[in-house]
């Protein structure tokens, strides 16, 4: 694993440091990078959000076709992204038989990555929810405490670890993700260009170093968030002994 | 503050949990829910706190009728069989948990607090996570945390089943005293004839979602009025349609009026406690209990011819 992260730096320092700098700090690739996190940013908030409250359905609620919508889930992981992409693009483009029109915008770009990364969140709180006994909720009701501050007193804290896996893997995927984005973001430089499609780009204009270079920092950044989340996940779990 | 259960009936699908109950806790008893699994005795306490709601019949605590209110409105104090804890709380944050919900100043949180960490003996405790304690240790948690609020009923779901054997009799004789100390009208269930017996005032024992009996430690033990009550508290021995006790029978070597022949099987040594198991000529056995110096003075060995009769038996219609 260590390998190729190893040739990527190497590579990205075939011209010297002071090209290594030139490739992540001229503006396109500044205001690529900027798009990439900021969306990604939003999209793991909305999963986190909405994927806790999907997991909870699918544990706590009953209804009719839950296997069905439970299997569902995982489609995105399955479904090879650029096929997401097309698919997207065809159901929200500007053929859109919905009437929503989002191509070529940043709504269209935060679309496709919220679609890739439900799953992660989802499948991270879900067992854990499964675990939780019902105990601990009905001392809290038994104590006087309201339905909406068990929520968040009694069974927000315990989920916030599995939520924080979620939201960590969902983040590393999203700024790497390149298959749904590449169609529907239209890669306009400036206003819809995201790193991993800039990336692209650089490749196929023969500049390897420069690419490996805005991949290098992009590894970086995932890494240390990754690491932060870590550390938070950490300092929630502590009581754990 | 007094418990009155009408006609209370729950089924959980075509299982009939509570089937007809009807019960009186008096203000300031301790009454002990007794009963193997299934037999209702949970899903009652559970009626009571609100956290099930009867199919029918009604709930009062204190003369008001509680039976469609939510549990947070009942004033109940419940203590579950697996602690329940809030993991993620300190000792202290859990005690003071019921109290912060009832946005209470913080100097009486935790003046409060204090007095129960001494209550329970967690003095020291306070900043621990439940993680961190053993398991009689988060069971007195559980109790205080329940306590905080000044409960009008202390309801205990077989609270000391997960403990082992020496932790649950500490923490029963500690119960009792507790009990004594506040006079908090007090339900617990178990499974478990000689906790029910050294703690409860009233003891209620329920069969399959029935009540089969309600009485004092005494009054069940020896005044049983069904099969299932003389033979669920205490040991009993049945010779044809009777029951006599193990400690009911009398041994001797040589015939006396009435008694009948029976082999020596098996003697157990239980310290001062002997037991002495017997094949009666027809092929049934019977078991004996006597104490070491009754045995010693027969001078009992397996495989031994002796007389036995009963001193006291006892017929069910």
């Amino acid at each position: 694993m260590l390998l190729p992260l190893a040739a990527l730096v190497w590579r990205s320092t075939d011209r010297g440091g002071h090209n290594f700098w030139f490739a992540i700090s001229n503006p396109q690739s500044i205001a690529a990078l900027k798009l990439t996190l900021i969306v990604s940013a939003i999209v793991v908030l909305l999963n986190a959000v909405f994927g806790t409250i999907v997991a909870w359905v699918l544990v706590r609620d009953d209804f009719r076709g839950k296997s069905i919508v439970n299997a569902l889930i995982d489609l995105p992981f399955a479904l090879p992204t650029i096929v997401a992409g097309l698919t997207l693009l065809a159901l929200y483009g500007p053929k859109s038989p919905v009437g929503i029109d989002i191509a070529f915008s940043r709504y269209g770009i935060a679309g496709a990555l919220l679609f890739v990364t439900l799953p992660f969140v989802v499948r991270t709180v879900q067992p854990v929810l499964y675990e939780l006994d019902t105990d601990m909720e009905e001392a809290a009701a038994s104590l006087g405490a309201s339905p909406p501050l068990i929520f968040r007193r009694v069974i927000l804290p315990v989920l916030i670890p599995a939520i924080l896996s979620g939201v960590a893997m969902s983040f590393a995927r999203a700024i790497g993700e390149i298959g749904s984005v590449i169609l529907i973001s239209g890669n306009l430089p400036f206003k819809t260009q995201v790193s991993s499609v800039y990336i692209t780009g650089l490749i196929e204009s023969a500049n390897t170093p420069g690419a490996a270079a805005v991949s290098v920092l992009l590894l970086a950044i995932s890494f240390v968030t990754l690491l932060g989340i870590g550390g938070i996940r950490r300092y929630v779990t502590r009581h754990d002994a | 503050m007094s418990i009155t259960v009408r006609n209370v009936g729950k089924r959980f699908g075509s299982f009939v949990a509570l089937d007809n109950i009807n019960l009186e806790v008096e203000t300031g008893s301790l009454t002990a829910l007794l009963g193997p699994s299934g037999s209702g005795k949970s899903t009652l306490l559970r009626c009571i706190a609100g956290l099930e709601t009867p199919d029918e019949g009604e709930i009062l605590i204190s003369g008001e009728d509680v039976t469609e209110s939510a549990p947070q409105k009942r004033g109940v104090g419940f203590v579950f069989q697996h602690y329940a804890a809030f993991k993620h709380m300190t000792v202290a944050k859990n005690i003071a948990f019921g109290l912060e919900v009832r946005k209470r100043p913080q100097e009486e949180i935790d003046k409060r607090v204090e007095e129960l960490l001494e209550l329970v003996q967690l003095q020291g405790l306070a900043k621990r996570f439940p993680a961190q304690l053993s398991g009689g240790q988060r069971q007195r948690m559980g109790l205080a945390r329940a306590l905080a609020v000044d409960p009008e009923v202390l309801l205990l779901d077989e609270p000391f089943g997960a403990l082992d054997a020496r932790v649950r009799k500490e923490l029963r004789a500690w119960l009792r005293r507790l009990h004594d100390g506040t006079h908090t009208t007090t339900v617990i269930v178990t499974h478990d004839q000689e906790e029910a017996m050294e703690v409860a005032d009233q003891i209620v024992l329920m069969n399959k979602g029935r009540i089969e009996q309600i009485g004092g430690p005494r009054d069940l033990y020896e005044h049983p009025a069904t099969e299932f009550v003389m033979t669920f508290v205490g040991e009993a021995n049945r010779v044809g349609g009777n029951y006599v006790r193990p400690h009911d029978i009398s041994l001797s070597l040589l015939p006396v009026d009435g008694s009948e022949e029976a082999m020596v099987e098996r003697l157990v040594h239980l310290g001062f406690e002997v037991r002495v198991e017997l094949v009666r000529h027809d092929g049934n056995a019977l078991w004996v209990q006597m104490t070491r110096d009754e045995a010693d003075q027969l001078e009992l060995e397996p495989r031994q011819i002796v007389n036995v009769v009963a001193r006291h038996s006892r017929t069910f219609g």
